[in-house]
């Protein structure tokens, strides 16, 4: 088995996600039912698209592994594979390697409270794993999710969303930074401030934090103010990749490799390592 | 143990080249290079070492991994095929200790318990390593204070020791053995196990310099990234690369695709931790755009991280090549004892935030 040859894939679909229509969602399905049976993931899981002629980016798995036949990747358009990515259709044949990376404490999170932070366009593997625990919504406690954009129009999944918004068995907190829009329902303000005033109790709960870097720079002091311990807190980081695989060198920190040994981390395995991320 | 007199032992390795492909050193202009031995090619063994290492007999410079087609109207378009490769098994012959030594250590990245390099591993499995001790180590050699030696027989199948008019051969293990009985050549006598045994020491008392590897080793990986020297010692650094061009053990790796027409190829070429372009991101950010953290980060993967993450002393061989041509004369073993010897309050190196 090649670790760096691609399962050839179809994009399905392409759904725009956001008003800039900046940020795509790609409905991928393999060509060959034998490796849709190889690609076994959890949540927090990520693979590097393959778009011959352009290269690989590495992308976190938006679907779950409940949601069969098909794989979720929500692409922002910034470099060179993600523009031309943009650029492609339905139907067009890309490839999908992977799955990659370590996903989410799974099995520490049975039983577990569990209080999901996002932000802007790195709600991807959350979404995934939001969507696998309320398909094995008994194995968990009670679920809080604080998720936000800048404006209304840059939150992504937003069918879902707000559908589980008007759910009880998951407790959800969409929050903008600021809106014009005087329709608006849900709360206005920064995630790590939503998180301070609508969390009370860090009880018997794990904490999956995914958004850029000034969001969880400024969450991490609000969580470990509730009472969050290191152990308990997970960030998914995002660094330059090429092999996926731990050996081109280029997105270590310290004698971790983002891709192999991440891309979740606690936060309690990053005060072990270099702040160089 | 085998004996052979130089003119014999190069007649046989031509022989030998009709069936395996041979790398010797060859001189070229003003340094030496590992080539395939062909016959308008001369092997020339009295060299001190290689400029360019032989990192590049198990991973090119440049290599194709895929090819596909980006015809429409293909069946097959769009869909990665691995590109063809020469995997006919190799012999290196007169690789010094130290480069042997580094292929253990890049071994380390390319075959890993989770995943394995399908390239690289399959050209080392294919590769036999016929060393050539050391007689005369440079100003700027020291393997014997990171592992290694002049003789040391680590990496290799078959040791070679030069006696003047004729090899000593050792073979170490099988593979070892096959090639020596491909060399032929006479048992090895008293007086050339005596000569080699006198070569050695005095190679090994070339090697003086005071290296404190053992007390950078304990230091926290957190205080040396902390350490106050990285601004001053990167300070003369062009970031121009040739020490991880040159180095044995530097196997960072970069892959871009190119397309000629309605085809393309998906290819590996060496990379570089000293340009900014390794590790920035699309959006613009750069963990290590500054150039002390790039000095940082090549210094402490060499030193800490690799040790960290491997339990198998630091990632270098000592083959002193970095020193050697540095335009700036920075110099690692300079940097191992600054690190070493600092005075810092060890006990409050624990960061909990970034920046």
């Amino acid at each position: 088995m090649n670790p760096y040859l691609p399962y050839p894939a179809r994009i399905e679909r392409i759904i725009v996600e956001t008003d800039d229509r900046n940020i795509r969602t790609y409905r991928l399905s393999f060509l060959y039912p034998e490796h849709e049976k190889k690609f076994q993931f959890l949540p927090g899981q990520f693979a590097e698209i393959s778009v011959p002629g352009r290269g690989e980016v590495p992308i976190g798995i938006a679907s779950s592994p409940t949601e069969k036949g098909y794989l979720l990747f929500t692409v922002n358009k910034a470099g060179y594979v993600t523009s031309y990515l943009h650029n492609m259709k339905e139907g067009d044949i890309i490839g999908i390697r992977g799955p990659l990376g370590r996903p989410y404490p799974w099995e520490r999170m049975e039983g577990r409270n569990i209080l999901i932070v996002g932000g802007g366009f790195a709600f991807t593997t959350l979404r995934s794993s939001i969507v696998y625990m309320l398909e094995n919504r008994r194995k968990f406690g009670k679920i809080t999710v604080v998720y936000g954009a800048r404006r209304p129009g840059l939150l992504l999944y937003k069918k879902e969303i707000f559908e589980w918004e008007k759910r009880s068995d998951i407790d959800m907190h969409i929050t903008v930074d600021a809106t014009d829009d005087p329709d608006w329902k849900y709360n206005v303000g920064l995630v790590p401030n939503i998180v301070e005033e609508k969390i009370k109790s860090a009880e018997n709960t794990i904490a999956l934090v995914c958004g850029p870097p000034v969001m969880i720079r400024f969450t991490r002091p609000v969580l470990e103010k509730i009472g969050f311990s290191p152990e308990d807190i997970f960030l998914s980081l995002e660094m330059r990749m090429k092999c996926g695989i731990g050996m081109c060198g280029r997105c270590n920190i310290g004698h971790k490799f983002v891709c192999k040994d991440g891309p979740v981390f606690s936060l309690a395995e990053l005060n072990e390592l270099p702040p160089e991320y | 143990m085998r004996f052979v007199l130089k003119d014999d032992f190069l007649k046989k390795l031509r022989e030998i080249s009709k069936n395996y492909k041979v790398f010797v050193p060859v001189k070229k202009d003003y340094f030496h290079l590992f080539q395939e031995l062909k016959d308008d090619i001369l092997p020339d063994f009295s060299f001190f070492n290689t400029k360019l290492s032989p990192k590049s007999i198990l991973f090119p410079q440049s290599e194709r991994m895929f090819e596909y087609s980006l015809d429409k109207d293909d069946p097959d378009a769009y869909i990665l095929k691995e590109a063809k490769k020469d995997f006919s098994p190799q012999i290196i012959v007169g690789i010094r200790p130290c480069d042997a030594h580094a292929f253990q250590i890049v071994k380390q990245n390319f075959d890993t318990p989770e995943y394995k390099d399908p390239w690289w591993t399959k050209r080392y499995s294919l590769t036999t390593f016929i060393g050539l001790a050391c007689n005369s180590p440079r100003s700027s050699c020291f393997c014997l204070k990171v592992g290694g030696g002049p003789f040391s027989e680590k990496g290799l199948d078959a040791i070679m020791y030069d006696l003047g008019e004729g090899f000593l051969i050792k073979d170490i293990t099988d593979k070892g053995r096959d090639f020596l009985d491909k060399i032929g050549g006479d048992e090895a006598k008293k007086e050339h196990l005596e000569k080699a045994e006198k070569l050695k020491k005095e190679a090994e008392e070339k090697i003086k310099v005071d290296l404190k590897i053992e007390d950078l080793l304990k230091r926290p990986v957190l205080s040396v990234f902390e350490s106050d020297i990285w601004n001053s010692v990167s300070f003369p650094c062009i970031t121009c690369g040739i020490c991880t061009f040159l180095c044995p053990t530097c196997w960072c790796f970069d892959i871009q695709d190119e397309v000629y027409g309605k085809r393309g190829d998906r290819i590996r070429n060496w990379d570089s931790c000293m340009f900014p372009i390794f590790t920035l991101h699309a959006s613009g950010y750069n963990p290590r755009g500054e150039k002390f953290r790039r000095v940082r980060q090549r210094f402490m993967h060499k030193l800490k991280y690799y040790p960290e993450r491997y339990k198998k002393g630091i990632q270098c061989s000592g083959c002193g090549r970095c020193i050697m041509y540095c335009p700036t004369n920075m110099d690692i073993r300079r940097i191992i004892n600054m690190l070493a010897e600092e005075k810092r309050n060890e006990s409050i190196s624990s960061l909990s935030c970034k920046d």
